[in-house]
């Protein structure tokens, strides 16, 4: 059981962005990936995603020993695999509640549908941990929403859905040390023997409040260093620049 | 025997044995062989004219009124210097003007001969009257096959006839207001259906009586090359208030089929009239409808009108305040994908000081779908303190998608308040991304975020026809992606 990527190789058209990825994501664990603008952080989960705008052009990712690359988006999804958007779309018109309940409807099979009920008190629960206003449930999805209050929503999805492996992309960017406390908070009420988190981020900050088991550096499309925690401490004191790449790191 | 179209969906079935075997592609893509007693046979003739007024037993005077009609439909060109070019494909010489099995309206479900009554049952017409209806018109092809009132709602004065009872029994209303909210000769489509108009409603509320659920009528094609032109006259005397529902659907055929009704609402000093429409026409349907509204002192007309299907539907509402205070207003949702063309709009003519009008038009087109608004508001000079409110938002689903506005407002004088808002949108591939990235289908994404953008006019609609209303956007989606 893991999430498993094999010397991944993903273009926008004339430009090649992933150069040959490694990764093995366990349950239990939380990777996080750092890494300079630019290195190819956001492209991963994208394609991870099977955004259409990139092309893999080699390699294989493997959840749970099925090749993932081959289904669309949706299969994705639903066979348990989660992003927690950097820029959260806005759906006008379509509540949080209606939302949740179709994703949640979409993982059931055809024809049926989901306890009200039950599907109420789990939400409910879930907003109170993310210190979420119940009006949120009749809001559009991310309408009028802060950048605080979209990662948030962002969680809250993440909590409602459950994935197997979960994304979070640059969800510290925008927010202040309380929103980043709360967020942090329901990450770690999700952290589980079953889950695996690879967290994105720009910044060692995030890292003091999810803490990592395992740190990779991300350079140019490939990981050039991995290492524990301690080493996203190191790279908050010393920048990128002396990061090199080590050939044996693509193993770890 | 019925056809069985390409299919992909089942639906629920009533009765055990009786129409499990067909599938279908769309909500109304069924038909039964035709059993008509009276066919007017193709064309359109004198000779037609007098063979309807004959079956139906008209008196002289609308008999005289449908052969001038004739005469003005005959004389008026294609409104082509505006309109689209598709209106020049419509060979009147290859459709049927009338056709019916002779029978009278029904008042008990049990009579409806079988056919039909499998063909209503289908569509939900019987349980939908159980449940929320003050009354029901069911019409197949030209004449109503079953017709009924909740005797509470009689009881309190409220007629609720087809069109053909009405000028039969109640003449002296009738009479009175037929033909004058909408002339003959205000388009070549309102003539001809002045010619050959056979069923549709007629609804008479006394002064006070609030009519508390709505009245509704069905209309439904089930024969090929055929012209259904249904005529609906309403009058909500003072202070009175009603709401009529209407829903249409036809099978898909090779060839074209016309619907062109004529709809004038009357609404006295202080009276509500509402009129909702969710029509579902199948891709070959040419629906060409005049409808128009008269407000009188502190009255209100409002229609609500959702366009789903068709050819090309030509519709723009109408509202004229000819009272002081008095109301209009026009919510509409058009959706048209590959293949169709929706060109709707709204009229809302100003005829007294302190009238307020409000519009609220979206329209979504999917695919090579092509979307039109067209807005007529007129205030004159000699008035007073008249407000207009107009918004028109469309959202493209595709590249490939259109759509177009045309407003044309006419405010003269200084002391009116008026606005127009116009906004085109469209689904993007991130939003999409975003919503198949939590598990929904592409198609499931289409529809939620299609659902999304009406919702806040959905509201509007009574709660079983928005139910009705997401069911047929979701069949639409899923026919659209692939």
């Amino acid at each position: 059981m893991s999430l498993e990527i094999k010397d991944l190789h993903a273009q926008i058209p004339g430009r090649e962005i992933l150069k040959g990825l490694n990764l093995i994501i366990k349950p239990g664990e939380v990777h996080a990936i750092m890494g300079p603008n630019g290195s190819g952080k956001s492209t991963l989960s994208k394609v991870l995603c099977g955004h259409e705008d990139y092309e893999v052009t080699s390699g294989e990712v493997l959840l749970d020993g099925e090749n993932i690359l081959d289904m669309a988006v949706d299969a994705r999804s639903r066979a348990g695999l989660f992003l927690a958007f950097q820029y959260p779309h806005e759906i006008p018109g379509v509540s949080n509640a209606n939302f949740l309940r179709a994703a949640l409807k979409a993982r059931l099979p055809k024809g049926e549908d989901i306890d009200a009920v039950k599907f109420y008190k789990q939400l409910y629960a879930r907003m109170d941990q993310l210190e979420m206003d119940r009006s949120f449930t009749s809001r559009s999805v991310n309408e009028g929403f802060s950048g605080g209050e979209k990662k948030r929503n962002e969680i809250l999805q993440l909590m409602m859905l459950e994935p197997k492996y979960a994304i979070l992309d640059e969800t510290d960017s925008g927010l202040d040390i309380d929103a980043l406390k709360i967020v942090s908070r329901g990450v770690n009420a999700m952290r589980s023997e079953n889950r695996g988190f690879l967290v994105i981020t720009h910044y060692q900050r995030l890292l003091n409040y999810i803490q990592p088991d395992i740190v990779h550096v991300l350079k140019d499309g490939r990981i050039v260093k991995t290492g524990g925690k301690e080493l996203s401490l190191e790279l908050e004191e010393r920048g990128y620049d002396w990061v090199t790449e080590e050939p044996l790191a693509a193993a770890a | 025997m019925v056809s069985a179209p390409d299919s992909t969906l089942e639906l629920p079935v009533t009765e055990a044995n009786d129409i499990s075997d067909i599938r279908v592609d769309s909500v109304g893509d069924f038909t039964f062989p035709e059993r008509n007693k009276f066919d007017s046979g193709f064309g359109i003739t004198e000779k037609t004219i007098d063979y309807i007024a004959d079956v139906k037993g008209d008196p002289d005077w609308i008999r005289e009124f449908r052969h001038k009609a004739l005469k003005v439909f005959q004389e008026k060109p294609m409104p082509t210097h505006w309109a689209t070019k598709d209106l020049e494909n419509i060979k009147f010489d290859e459709f049927r003007y009338y056709l019916s099995d002779g029978q009278k309206p029904k008042r008990s479900w049990d009579e409806v001969p079988e056919d039909v009554k499998k063909t209503f049952d289908r569509l939900g017409i019987p349980e939908q009257e159980r449940k929320f209806l003050a009354g029901v018109e069911a019409q197949y092809d030209s004449e109503a096959a079953y017709s009924n009132i909740k005797a509470a709602v009689e009881e309190q004065g409220v007629i609720f006839v087809n069109s053909t009872e009405g000028l039969h029994k109640y003449p002296e209303i009738f009479k009175k207001w037929f033909g004058k909210v909408i002339p003959t000769g205000d388009n070549k489509f309102s003539a001809l259906n002045s010619a050959v108009f056979s069923g549709g409603s007629f609804i008479y509320v006394p002064p006070g009586v609030k009519v508390k659920h709505p009245l509704q009528a069905y209309f439904r094609i089930n024969s090929e090359q055929f012209g259904q032109f249904e005529r609906t006259l309403i009058i909500a005397d003072e202070g009175a208030e009603v709401m009529y529902m209407e829903g249409c659907t036809a099978p898909k055929f090779e060839t074209a089929t016309l619907h062109s009704a004529v709809v004038e609402l009357v609404a006295m000093k202080g009276a509500k009239i509402q009129y909702v429409t969710v029509q579902n026409w199948s891709s070959n349907v040419f629906n060409l409808v005049t409808k128009r509204g008269i407000a009188h002192e502190d009255a209100e007309v409002r229609w609500i009108d959702c366009n789903i299907g068709s050819r090309l539907t030509m519709k723009y509402p109408g509202v004229i305040m000819k009272g002081r205070r008095a109301r209009g207003e026009v919510i509409s949702i058009a959706l048209a994908n590959s293949g169709q063309h929706q060109d709707t709009g709204a009229k809302m003519v100003h005829a007294a000081d302190d009238t307020t009008s409000n519009v609220i038009s979206k329209s979504i087109s999917i695919g090579e779908g092509r979307a039109t608004y067209r807005g007529l508001v007129h205030i004159p000079k000699h008035l007073k303190g008249c407000k207009n409110n107009t918004e028109c938002d469309a959202l493209l689903i595709n590249p490939n998608s259109r759509t177009d506005t045309y407003p044309a407002i006419s405010v003269r004088g200084n002391q009116h308040a008026t606005q127009h808002e116009a906004s085109v949108s469209q689904v993007s591939a991130d939003q999409i991304f975003y919503l198949m990235q939590r598990g929904l289908t592409e198609a499931e994404a289409m529809s939620l975020s299609v659902n999304g953008f009406i919702n806040d006019l959905v509201k509007e609609f009574p709660m079983e026809y928005s139910v009705e209303l997401k069911r047929l956007i979701d069949l639409e989606m899923e026919g659209s992606v692939g």
